[in-house]
This record gives C-alpha cells, sequence and structure tokens, in this order.
C-alpha cells in the first residue's frame, strides 16, 4: 500500500445553524483515485473547498506528506501541491487551448523582450503538447478555440490545465456531469492516467457506475459525517448507495 | 497584416495546414476572416464612389482621406481595449476634445513649450482614464453610466478651459506640424522598404522559428502571399501618397500606434490578460490574474488614446473649439472597430479592426460629402452601414456559438 499524501482529520464546518462538516477524517494516497459520494447536502462541495482553501474549517487538521500544515486559502493550497477542477472549468472560450493551459502563469521570453513580458508561445505550445501528449488527450490542435471544443475535451482542457503546478493532489467536482458516453469514457481514461502518474485523485460524482469503473476507494459522506469508506472492488452498489441515504446504519470501515 | 491569424486551426500533428477552398469560404463567411471581409468592403466602396466621381480615387483625394482617419483611428485604437475587456467607454469624444483644449491652452495662453503641452494633454486622459477605471471597479458601476457621466462631465471642463473666448487657434508650428508634415518621395520610398522588410522579416522568421520548433504555423504560401500583398499595398500606398503631397506625419503616427498596440495586444502577457478577462472575468480571477488592474489600465489606455487623437485633430484643424470631440467622433471611433470585427461583447476583436472600421467609416463620408449629398442622406448611409456591420458580427457571434455546441 502505498503512503498517504493528503489526510484531514477532524474536519468540521458550520454555516449559522448548519454543521456542514462534522468531524470528518479523509485520506488520500499517492497513485489511487478516492471517489467522493454522498446525496445533496451531504458535505462534498464544503468538504473540497476547505481541502483547496476557499472555506477555512472551524477545526481539524491537515497532513500532507506527514507533516502537519495550514491551508490558509486558496493559493496555499495550491503551494502545497493541491489542484482543482471546479464543475464550471473555468476556461476562457475565447482562447486557445495553449493560452488557457498557461493563463496566469504565462511562460516569458528572457533577455530584454522580458521588461515588457513577451509571451513565449513557441515554449508554451511545446510544453503543452508534451502534457497533452502524455495525458493522451485528443483535442483537434492545440490552438483550437477552446469555445469549438467539446464538453469532453474542455473537461480534459481543464484537467491538464490543473496539472501544470505539479500538483500531487487533485481534485474533479463532476467531471462527468453533462457528457455523453463517449466522452465520459474519455475522461475516466484521464483520471486513470492521473494515477498512473502516481497522484492522489479525489472525484466528487454522482454517478455510481462511474465512480464504481475508476475508483479506487469510496468515501460516502452523509449529512456532513463520513458515512463509510469502501474498497470500490470489495462493495456493491447496493451497500454504497445504503450508506449514502442512511438506509444502512451498519459503518463499515475498510483499510 | 494578420488576417484572422489567431484563429486559423492547425492538425496536431503541427507543420503546415492544408486549407481546401471551402474550409476558406466557410471561415470568410462566418466572421474568422473578419478582416478580409473588411478590405473587400473597402474595396467595393472605393469603387461605387469612384465610378460616381472619378476624383474619388484621385491622389490627392486618397490623402485628404487619410488625413480624415487619423483622429478617428487612433482614438479607436483606445476603445479597443475597452471592447476587449467588454466594456464601453462613451467618453473618448469628450476626452479628447478636453485633453485637445489643455494642450491649446497652455501652449498659447501660458507659453508652454509643444513637446511638454501635448505631454500634459496626453497626461489629462490618462488621469481620467484612471479615474473612470477605478470609478468602474471599485464601484461595480456599468462602464456605460461611469463613462456616459464622464462624457457630460468632461464637455463642461472642456468649455471650462476654453474659457470666455471659446475658440484657441494653434499657431505653433511644433503642434501644427503634427498633421500637416509631408516627407518628400525619397523618405516615403525608405519608408517602404523598412516597412515591407519589417513585415516580412518578423512574418518569415517568426514562420522559420515555430517551423524549427516543430510548433504549429501557418501554411508557407499563405504567409508569402501575405508578405506580398501586404508589400503591395505599401508601394501602391507610398505612390500615391508621392504624387500628391507626399507621405504624412500623421499618417505615420496613427501606423506606428497601430502597430504597437497590435503587438501589446497580441504578443504581451497583458494583452493575453485583456482577452482573458473579456472572455470570461471570473476564469481570470480564478488564475490569478488582477481582473481590476487589467480593466483599469484599460481604460487609461482608451482615454490617452483619445487624448492622442484629439490633438491629433486640433493639429489638422489648426483649432481647438467648443465642439471639439463632439458630433459623430465618439459614433465613428466606437463602430470603426466593430464594424471590423471587433466584438461588442468582449474578448474578440484587433487593433487592426481599428485601422480597417475607420477607412470604411471614412471612405463611406468622404465619399458622399464628394458628391455633395444632402445631410439627411448622409446620415442614414451612415446609419445603415454600422447597424449592417453589427448584424454581421452578432450572425457570425452565432453562428461561432452553434458550432462551439457540437
Amino acid at each position: 500500500m502505498s503512503e498517504s499524501i493528503l489526510s484531514a482529520r477532524g474536519l468540521s464546518k458550520r454555516f449559522g445553524p448548519v454543521q456542514a462538516l462534522d468531524g470528518v477524517d479523509l485520506e488520500v494516497r499517492a497513485g489511487e483515485v478516492l471517489a467522493l459520494v454522498g446525496d445533496n447536502g451531504a458535505g462534498k462541495s464544503t468538504l473540497v473547498k476547505s481541502i483547496s482553501g476557499i472555506y477555512s474549517v472551524d477545526s481539524g487538521e491537515f497532513l500532507f506528506d506527514g507533516q502537519p500544515v495550514r491551508i490558509g486559502g486558496p493559493a496555499s493550497a495550491t503551494e502545497l501541491g493541491i489542484a482543482t477542477v471546479y464543475q464550471d472549468l473555468a476556461l476562457c472560450d475565447n482562447l486557445d487551448v495553449v493560452a488557457n493551459l498557461f493563463l496566469g502563469q504565462e511562460e516569458i521570453m528572457s533577455g530584454p523582450a522580458s521588461t515588457v513580458r513577451v509571451l513565449d508561445e513557441i515554449r508554451m505550445e511545446q510544453r503543452s503538447h508534451e502534457l497533452l501528449q502524455q495525458l493522451s488527450v485528443t483535442i483537434p490542435s492545440v490552438r483550437s478555440e477552446v469555445g469549438t471544443l467539446s464538453g469532453g475535451q474542455r473537461q480534459q482542457v481543464a484537467v491538464a490545465r490543473s496539472l501544470l503546478g505539479e500538483p500531487k493532489v487533485v481534485m474533479l467536482d463532476e467531471p462527468t456531469a453533462a457528457l455523453g458516453v463517449v466522452q465520459t469514457k474519455q475522461v475516466l481514461d484521464l483520471i486513470r492516467r492521473l494515477r498512473e502518474r502516481n497522484l492522489g485523485v479525489i472525484v466528487i460524482s454522482h454517478n455510481l457506475a462511474n465512480v464504481f469503473e475508476v475508483a479506487d476507494r469510496i468515501f460516502v459522506l452523509r449529512l456532513g459525517r463520513k458515512a463509510g469508506v469502501f474498497e470500490a472492488s470489495k462493495v456493491s452498489e447496493a451497500q454504497v448507495v445504503g450508506a449514502i441515504t442512511g438506509a444502512d446504519t451498519a459503518e463499515q470501515e475498510q483499510p | 497584416m494578420r488576417l484572422g491569424t489567431p484563429d486559423v486551426a492547425a492538425p496536431e500533428d503541427a507543420g503546415a495546414e492544408k486549407v481546401s477552398p471551402r474550409d476558406l469560404l466557410r471561415r470568410f463567411l462566418q466572421g474568422d476572416l473578419a478582416s478580409l471581409r473588411v478590405i473587400l468592403a473597402i474595396a467595393l466602396i472605393w469603387i461605387i464612389f469612384d465610378l460616381q466621381n472619378e476624383r474619388f480615387l484621385s491622389a490627392s483625394n486618397l490623402t485628404n482621406l487619410f488625413l480624415q482617419i487619423t483622429a478617428v483611428g487612433l482614438i479607436a485604437i483606445g476603445v479597443v481595449m475597452v471592447l476587449l475587456i467588454g466594456e464601453i467607454d462613451l467618453s473618448v469624444g469628450a476626452v479628447s476634445g478636453l485633453a485637445a483644449a489643455v494642450m491649446a491652452v497652455v501652449n498659447v495662453k501660458h507659453g508652454w513649450a509643444p513637446v511638454p503641452a501635448i505631454a500634459l494633454g496626453v497626461i489629462t486622459g490618462a488621469a481620467i482614464g484612471l479615474l473612470q477605471g477605478t470609478l468602474f471597479t471599485r464601484f461595480r458601476i456599468p462602464s456605460f453610466v461611469v463613462t456616459l457621466a464622464g462624457l457630460l462631465t468632461w464637455q463642461g471642463a472642456l468649455l471650462l478651459v476654453l474659457g470666455k473666448t471659446g475658440t484657441v487657434n494653434l499657431t505653433n508650428s511644433g503642434i501644427t506640424d503634427l498633421a500637416n508634415t509631408f516627407y518628400g518621395p525619397a523618405v516615403g520610398w525608405i519608408f517602404a522598404a523598412i516597412a515591407i522588410a519589417a513585415f516580412a522579416l518578423v512574418t518569415l522568421g517568426g514562420h522559420r522559428r515555430r517551423l524549427a520548433a516543430g510548433v504549429t504555423t501557418e501554411p508557407t504560401p499563405l504567409l508569402v502571399a501575405r508578405v506580398v500583398v501586404v508589400a503591395l499595398v505599401v508601394i501602391v500606398a507610398v505612390a500615391i501618397l508621392n504624387s500628391d503631397r507626399g507621405l504624412p506625419l500623421a499618417l505615420l503616427i496613427l501606423l506606428a500606434f497601430v502597430i504597437g498596440f497590435q503587438a501589446l495586444t497580441t504578443r504581451t502577457v497583458f494583452g493575453r490578460h485583456l482577452f482573458a478577462v473579456g472572455g470570461n472575468a471570473e476564469a481570470s480571477r480564478r488564475a490569478g490574474i488582477g481582473v481590476d488592474r487589467i480593466r483599469v489600465i484599460a481604460f487609461v489606455l482608451c482615454s490617452s488614446m483619445a487624448a492622442v487623437g484629439g490633438i491629433l485633430a486640433a493639429s489638422r484643424l489648426l483649432a481647438v473649439n467648443q465642439s471639439s470631440g463632439g458630433s459623430n467622433l465618439l459614433l465613428e471611433a466606437i463602430a470603426a472597430p466593430v464594424i471590423a470585427g471587433t466584438s461588442l461583447f468582449g474578448g474578440r476583436g484587433s487593433v487592426w479592426s481599428a485601422l480597417l472600421g475607420a477607412t470604411v467609416i471614412g471612405s463611406i463620408s468622404n465619399g458622399m460629402n464628394l458628391l455633395a449629398l444632402e445631410s439627411s442622406v448622409k446620415f442614414m448611409i451612415t446609419g445603415g452601414v454600422l447597424l449592417l456591420a453589427v448584424i454581421v458580427d452578432a450572425v457570425a457571434r452565432s453562428r461561432r456559438q452553434a458550432e462551439g455546441r457540437v
């Protein structure tokens, strides 16, 4: 078993009268896909936003690579090596794939041109090719406008972008929502390749079929609490549904 | 000239791209080659007017045309900056008048030398842009409201600065020479040679570097054709200008600003962020871009260019008066880039569109003046052309969206 990259202990977060997270422990290991499932309002988004630094938790602690760390904001999460791809992808449709991949972290020419920050398009395009090739992402061209790409391709571009900062943990929020069959398969393949790169991958999904297809472990949240962690290969869909809805009260804990 | 360059798709395996004629036609119709479409429109307009009045395409009238479009063209360059971030600046006309008035008053009434006087005019514009941009970003007021208030305010300021006489005549040659200097044939041809060599070097040099690095580039024949076309345009233009009064300094100033801003918007990190903010401000913010900073800079550049345009206009008219920066100037400066393919919705467009659109508008108004049409007819024709251009933009945009959803 590989070591844990990120673990969170006793995370609690309250919004007014609502206890969104209540003492949640979560662990993700290098080279595994951890699916995060739960009903609407179970606290999935809150959990992800707490890890990505958008929310600050009321209590609880994080260990990254075994070291206690503080996640003070989105920037500090990124610095630690936690990348998040939100459902709305945050892409600029009017820019091409290269421009989107490097948005906010453009490569600039060295020498005198660096004072006016001239873009190094060749370098960015080469790196884009490398990255997309490693991930076997299929798009018509790195110079295609992102607005002309399919939903699956856009998702893949968004995931590829999150990898530019060399993260160790990638969180994907509903990556297959609103995608067709073929596109869903492309995105699931991409998630497997992230695992092959020895990243810790956290996937939020409503789609249990997809979850079972790609996840190593399934983490069920219910009403802000951990309702169980299952090995995907050793659990039935019915058991997971039971944990999500609370019908199956016997909480399970598997390594 | 970059004709729709950013939109040219290329296959994954890099290298040269195959373009079928049908593909070209499709792109042409759907607005990716908006510049080419506008160039053809200009050619059509010129032919129509020349058939009506053969003096239209005479060297002296074409020289006049170039001089007439400098002010609108310069202001329109600034307007492109705010259009790219999806905003609008309705104060550019008033700002151009005020900046020219400030320059004229300190030069004529207070005896400032031309250079500091011009600098103060431009600084006035920049300061106004800073104020309007800050109001817009700080208080989240829609930009058209901020700049509409600005329109009235700066018109009032223009009257205040000009004082009771209402008109300041410019006599200092340091200022009037800007729009009234013509260079002889030798200078014209040297300029043409330098311009063509520089364009060929940049275009083909970049192409070679990209080929060597194995990244996507446009097909070599297309690039060579582009260099040849640009070379021909430059040679013909210089020949025409030389056969009249010569190469106007005002045109060189306009071209220098077009090229400078084109480079700024397409080759620098700032330009990239300008497009990004116009395309998706929230995505830009999450990518760590200082969205408000980009917006304020866009407004500063816009008002500064309005000031530059106003100063050139004053230099040409040899005076600043109460109607400086008024009448159609605002409408034309905003319409110009939109006619030539810069979107009103942000994130799409180019600095070239300011020049091309100003040429369209300038040609129509020059031609109608030459035909001595009634004002009523002129207004309606100009309005119709503007509407037509915006409809083409909207259709191209909806086609693009329909395609993007596939």
